[in-house]
Protein backbone atom coordinates (compact mmCIF):
# COMPACT_ATOMS: atom_id res chain seq x y z
CA UNK A 1 0.00 0.00 0.00
CA UNK A 2 1.43 3.52 -1.01
CA UNK A 3 0.90 6.10 1.58
CA UNK A 4 2.23 8.82 -0.66
CA UNK A 5 -0.53 11.63 -1.81
CA UNK A 6 -1.48 12.09 -4.50
CA UNK A 7 -1.17 15.90 -6.45
CA UNK A 8 -2.75 17.80 -8.66
CA UNK A 9 -1.40 18.38 -12.19
CA UNK A 10 -2.65 21.01 -14.44
CA UNK A 11 -3.33 19.78 -18.23
CA UNK A 12 -0.87 20.90 -20.40
CA UNK A 13 -2.11 21.53 -23.90
CA UNK A 14 -0.52 20.59 -26.98
CA UNK A 15 1.80 23.44 -28.95
CA UNK A 16 0.77 22.28 -32.51
CA UNK A 17 2.71 24.04 -34.90
CA UNK A 18 -0.14 25.04 -37.02
CA UNK A 19 -3.59 26.70 -36.05
CA UNK A 20 -6.20 23.64 -35.75
CA UNK A 21 -9.21 24.78 -38.05
CA UNK A 22 -11.91 23.76 -35.22
CA UNK A 23 -11.86 25.12 -31.93
CA UNK A 24 -11.13 21.41 -30.26
CA UNK A 25 -8.60 21.47 -27.23
CA UNK A 26 -5.99 18.76 -26.97
CA UNK A 27 -3.94 18.26 -23.87
CA UNK A 28 -0.97 16.37 -23.65
CA UNK A 29 -1.12 13.08 -21.69
CA UNK A 30 0.71 12.22 -18.59
CA UNK A 31 3.12 9.09 -19.47
CA UNK A 32 5.20 5.64 -17.99
CA UNK A 33 7.37 4.10 -20.50
CA UNK A 34 9.18 1.58 -19.03
CA UNK A 35 11.33 -1.13 -20.81
CA UNK A 36 11.97 -4.51 -19.78
CA UNK A 37 14.19 -7.25 -22.15
CA UNK A 38 11.16 -7.83 -24.25
CA UNK A 39 8.97 -5.22 -24.83
CA UNK A 40 8.79 -1.14 -24.44
CA UNK A 41 5.25 -0.68 -21.84
CA UNK A 42 3.72 3.29 -22.47
CA UNK A 43 0.70 3.62 -20.39
CA UNK A 44 -1.22 7.04 -20.99
CA UNK A 45 -3.44 8.86 -19.13
CA UNK A 46 -6.38 9.84 -21.39
CA UNK A 47 -9.41 10.19 -19.04
CA UNK A 48 -12.69 10.31 -20.61
CA UNK A 49 -11.56 8.63 -24.10
CA UNK A 50 -13.20 5.06 -24.69
CA UNK A 51 -11.94 1.93 -26.40
CA UNK A 52 -12.97 3.43 -29.83
CA UNK A 53 -11.64 6.86 -29.22
CA UNK A 54 -8.25 5.54 -29.16
CA UNK A 55 -6.15 6.17 -32.04
CA UNK A 56 -2.54 4.49 -32.24
CA UNK A 57 0.22 4.79 -34.91
CA UNK A 58 3.94 4.10 -35.78
CA UNK A 59 5.23 5.57 -38.78
CA UNK A 60 9.08 4.66 -38.98
CA UNK A 61 10.47 5.67 -35.87
CA UNK A 62 7.37 7.81 -34.65
CA UNK A 63 4.71 6.54 -32.42
CA UNK A 64 1.40 8.46 -32.31
CA UNK A 65 -0.98 8.47 -29.43
CA UNK A 66 -3.87 10.38 -30.06
CA UNK A 67 -7.48 9.82 -28.03
CA UNK A 68 -10.39 11.36 -28.71
CA UNK A 69 -13.11 12.61 -26.45
CA UNK A 70 -16.37 11.74 -26.33
CA UNK A 71 -19.47 14.32 -24.97
CA UNK A 72 -18.70 15.23 -21.41
CA UNK A 73 -22.23 15.83 -20.83
CA UNK A 74 -22.71 19.11 -18.91
CA UNK A 75 -24.89 20.94 -21.40
CA UNK A 76 -27.34 23.21 -20.28
CA UNK A 77 -25.84 23.15 -16.63
CA UNK A 78 -24.56 26.51 -15.08
CA UNK A 79 -20.83 26.30 -14.17
CA UNK A 80 -20.06 26.79 -10.63
CA UNK A 81 -16.57 25.79 -10.23
CA UNK A 82 -13.96 24.94 -12.92
CA UNK A 83 -10.87 23.54 -12.02
CA UNK A 84 -10.01 21.03 -14.99
CA UNK A 85 -10.67 21.73 -18.78
CA UNK A 86 -11.11 18.92 -21.04
CA UNK A 87 -10.36 18.00 -24.19
CA UNK A 88 -9.09 15.44 -26.58
CA UNK A 89 -5.40 14.08 -26.10
CA UNK A 90 -2.54 13.98 -28.26
CA UNK A 91 1.11 12.86 -27.91
CA UNK A 92 3.91 11.90 -30.11
CA UNK A 93 7.14 9.89 -29.51
CA UNK A 94 10.61 9.24 -31.33
CA UNK A 95 11.43 5.30 -30.72
CA UNK A 96 14.87 4.16 -30.38
CA UNK A 97 14.32 0.95 -29.98
CA UNK A 98 13.47 -1.59 -33.48
CA UNK A 99 9.29 -2.31 -32.70
CA UNK A 100 7.79 -5.38 -33.80
CA UNK A 101 5.15 -3.61 -35.63
CA UNK A 102 3.01 -6.93 -36.12
CA UNK A 103 2.89 -7.75 -32.00
CA UNK A 104 1.56 -4.24 -30.90
CA UNK A 105 -1.10 -4.62 -28.15
CA UNK A 106 -3.22 -2.15 -26.94
CA UNK A 107 -5.78 -1.87 -23.87
CA UNK A 108 -7.71 0.68 -22.45
CA UNK A 109 -9.24 0.58 -19.17
CA UNK A 110 -10.54 3.37 -16.43
CA UNK A 111 -8.91 6.36 -18.62
CA UNK A 112 -5.59 4.63 -19.31
CA UNK A 113 -4.45 3.33 -22.17
CA UNK A 114 -2.02 0.32 -22.08
CA UNK A 115 0.59 0.15 -25.19
CA UNK A 116 2.87 -2.77 -25.70
CA UNK A 117 5.60 -2.65 -27.68
CA UNK A 118 7.23 -5.88 -28.42
CA UNK A 119 11.03 -5.29 -29.64
CA UNK A 120 12.37 -7.24 -32.73
CA UNK A 121 14.11 -10.15 -31.87
CA UNK A 122 17.64 -9.56 -32.11
CA UNK A 123 19.94 -12.06 -34.15
CA UNK A 124 20.70 -14.58 -32.29
CA UNK A 125 23.93 -15.28 -31.45
CA UNK A 126 25.59 -18.12 -33.40
CA UNK A 127 28.82 -19.99 -32.36
CA UNK A 128 30.39 -20.97 -35.12
CA UNK A 129 32.58 -24.25 -34.19
CA UNK A 130 35.67 -24.88 -36.42
CA UNK A 131 36.48 -28.55 -38.06
CA UNK A 132 39.62 -29.49 -38.14
CA UNK A 133 40.99 -30.42 -41.27
CA UNK B 1 8.04 72.93 -42.44
CA UNK B 2 4.51 71.96 -41.20
CA UNK B 3 2.45 74.89 -39.79
CA UNK B 4 -0.07 74.65 -36.97
CA UNK B 5 -2.24 77.53 -36.51
CA UNK B 6 -2.90 78.23 -32.86
CA UNK B 7 -6.58 77.60 -33.55
CA UNK B 8 -6.37 74.34 -34.64
CA UNK B 9 -5.40 72.75 -31.75
CA UNK B 10 -7.53 71.70 -29.09
CA UNK B 11 -8.56 73.91 -27.01
CA UNK B 12 -8.21 71.78 -23.77
CA UNK B 13 -5.95 68.97 -23.86
CA UNK B 14 -6.31 66.68 -21.07
CA UNK B 15 -2.72 65.93 -19.47
CA UNK B 16 -3.53 62.33 -18.54
CA UNK B 17 -4.58 60.90 -21.67
CA UNK B 18 -1.30 59.44 -22.31
CA UNK B 19 -1.46 57.76 -18.74
CA UNK B 20 -5.17 57.11 -19.42
CA UNK B 21 -4.41 55.56 -23.13
CA UNK B 22 -0.90 53.03 -20.95
CA UNK B 23 -3.97 52.14 -18.25
CA UNK B 24 -5.98 50.79 -20.93
CA UNK B 25 -3.02 48.68 -22.71
CA UNK B 26 -1.77 47.59 -18.98
CA UNK B 27 -5.89 46.36 -18.47
CA UNK B 28 -5.71 44.46 -21.63
CA UNK B 29 -2.74 42.56 -21.49
CA UNK B 30 -3.51 41.18 -17.74
CA UNK B 31 -7.15 40.64 -19.17
CA UNK B 32 -5.13 38.26 -21.38
CA UNK B 33 -3.13 36.36 -19.03
CA UNK B 34 -6.16 36.38 -16.82
CA UNK B 35 -7.86 34.30 -19.79
CA UNK B 36 -5.30 31.83 -20.41
CA UNK B 37 -6.06 31.00 -17.06
CA UNK B 38 -10.00 30.55 -15.96
CA UNK B 39 -10.89 30.17 -12.65
CA UNK B 40 -7.65 28.79 -11.43
CA UNK B 41 -6.22 29.40 -8.05
CA UNK B 42 -8.67 26.10 -7.43
CA UNK B 43 -7.69 23.02 -6.76
CA UNK B 44 -4.36 22.27 -4.95
CA UNK B 45 -6.19 18.81 -3.85
CA UNK B 46 -6.47 16.04 -6.01
CA UNK B 47 -8.67 15.41 -7.61
CA UNK B 48 -9.78 18.84 -9.74
CA UNK B 49 -13.00 18.78 -9.77
CA UNK B 50 -15.58 20.56 -12.06
CA UNK B 51 -19.23 21.18 -10.36
CA UNK B 52 -22.25 22.62 -11.82
CA UNK B 53 -25.84 22.49 -11.53
CA UNK B 54 -28.90 22.73 -13.29
CA UNK B 55 -32.32 23.60 -12.58
CA UNK B 56 -33.23 19.99 -10.29
CA UNK B 57 -29.52 18.63 -9.67
CA UNK B 58 -25.66 19.57 -8.90
CA UNK B 59 -22.65 17.85 -10.98
CA UNK B 60 -19.69 16.96 -9.87
CA UNK B 61 -17.43 15.90 -12.08
CA UNK B 62 -13.26 14.48 -11.37
CA UNK B 63 -11.06 12.73 -13.58
CA UNK B 64 -9.19 10.10 -11.62
CA UNK B 65 -8.11 8.15 -14.57
CA UNK B 66 -6.51 4.53 -13.31
CA UNK B 67 -8.44 3.70 -10.63
CA UNK B 68 -10.91 0.63 -10.21
CA UNK B 69 -14.53 2.32 -9.65
CA UNK B 70 -14.18 -0.26 -6.41
CA UNK B 71 -11.44 1.80 -5.02
CA UNK B 72 -13.47 5.20 -5.04
CA UNK B 73 -15.24 5.89 -1.86
CA UNK B 74 -17.60 8.69 -2.30
CA UNK B 75 -19.60 10.14 1.17
CA UNK B 76 -22.20 12.90 1.50
CA UNK B 77 -23.27 14.47 5.14
CA UNK B 78 -24.98 17.40 5.34
CA UNK B 79 -23.67 19.85 2.74
CA UNK B 80 -20.16 17.78 2.63
CA UNK B 81 -19.20 15.73 -0.76
CA UNK B 82 -16.02 13.73 0.30
CA UNK B 83 -14.17 11.45 -2.57
CA UNK B 84 -11.42 9.73 -1.73
CA UNK B 85 -9.64 6.63 -2.89
CA UNK B 86 -6.07 5.06 -4.27
CA UNK B 87 -4.39 4.40 -7.16
CA UNK B 88 -2.70 1.46 -7.21
CA UNK B 89 -2.42 0.50 -10.62
CA UNK B 90 1.36 1.43 -10.69
CA UNK B 91 3.62 -1.48 -11.47
CA UNK B 92 6.05 -2.79 -8.82
CA UNK B 93 9.01 -1.67 -8.60
CA UNK B 94 10.70 -4.78 -10.70
CA UNK B 95 13.83 -4.69 -12.77
CA UNK B 96 12.30 -2.17 -15.13
CA UNK B 97 13.65 0.49 -16.80
CA UNK B 98 11.76 3.57 -16.59
CA UNK B 99 12.20 6.10 -19.83
CA UNK B 100 9.57 8.49 -18.53
CA UNK B 101 7.49 8.25 -15.36
CA UNK B 102 5.00 10.45 -15.04
CA UNK B 103 2.05 8.99 -13.45
CA UNK B 104 1.48 9.04 -10.33
CA UNK B 105 0.17 6.56 -7.27
CA UNK B 106 -1.18 7.12 -4.35
CA UNK B 107 -4.35 7.65 -2.33
CA UNK B 108 -6.68 11.02 -2.17
CA UNK B 109 -9.37 12.39 -0.36
CA UNK B 110 -10.97 15.92 -1.11
CA UNK B 111 -13.82 17.24 0.37
CA UNK B 112 -15.84 20.06 -0.88
CA UNK B 113 -18.70 21.96 1.01
CA UNK B 114 -21.69 21.83 -1.88
CA UNK B 115 -23.67 25.45 -2.82
CA UNK B 116 -26.82 23.92 -1.90
CA UNK B 117 -29.21 21.62 -0.01
CA UNK B 118 -28.61 17.76 -1.35
CA UNK B 119 -31.17 15.10 -0.72
CA UNK B 120 -28.10 12.48 0.14
CA UNK B 121 -30.57 9.66 -0.38
CA UNK B 122 -30.46 9.76 -4.02
CA UNK B 123 -27.23 10.59 -5.00
CA UNK B 124 -25.88 8.94 -7.54
CA UNK B 125 -22.42 8.20 -9.25
CA UNK B 126 -21.10 6.71 -12.62
CA UNK B 127 -17.52 6.28 -13.22
CA UNK B 128 -16.69 5.59 -17.22
CA UNK B 129 -13.52 5.81 -18.77
CA UNK B 130 -11.76 7.51 -15.80
CA UNK B 131 -14.32 10.02 -14.98
CA UNK B 132 -16.45 10.65 -12.61
CA UNK B 133 -19.87 12.24 -12.80
CA UNK B 134 -21.43 12.93 -9.09
CA UNK B 135 -25.09 13.93 -9.71
CA UNK B 136 -26.85 15.38 -6.63
CA UNK B 137 -30.51 16.25 -6.51
CA UNK B 138 -31.21 19.27 -4.92
CA UNK B 139 -33.48 19.39 -1.51
CA UNK B 140 -37.06 19.96 -2.22
CA UNK B 141 -36.35 23.60 -0.17
CA UNK B 142 -34.12 24.99 -2.76
CA UNK B 143 -35.07 24.22 -6.16
CA UNK B 144 -36.34 27.16 -7.65
CA UNK B 145 -40.16 27.30 -7.88
CA UNK B 146 -41.90 29.24 -10.56
CA UNK B 147 -44.85 31.37 -9.11
CA UNK B 148 -48.01 32.35 -11.28
CA UNK B 149 -48.97 35.78 -11.67
CA UNK B 150 -52.44 36.21 -11.33
CA UNK B 151 -54.13 38.89 -13.55
CA UNK B 152 -57.72 39.73 -12.20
Amino acid sequence: MTEKEMQVREKQEVQQAGEPTTTERYFVPAVDIYETDEAVTVLADMPGVGKDGVEVRLEDDTLTIKGTKGGNGGEGERVLLREFESGHYLRRFTMTEVIDQAKIEATMADGVLTLKLPKVEPARPRKIVVQGG
Amino acid sequence: MAIIRFTDRPLFRNPWTDFERMRREFDTLFQGLARDYPGRPGATVFPALNVSEDADHLYVRAEIPGVKAADLDISVEGDTLTISGERTTCPAEQKLSYHRREIECGRFSRAITLPTRVNADQVSAGFANGVLTITLPKAEAVKPRKIEIKTQ
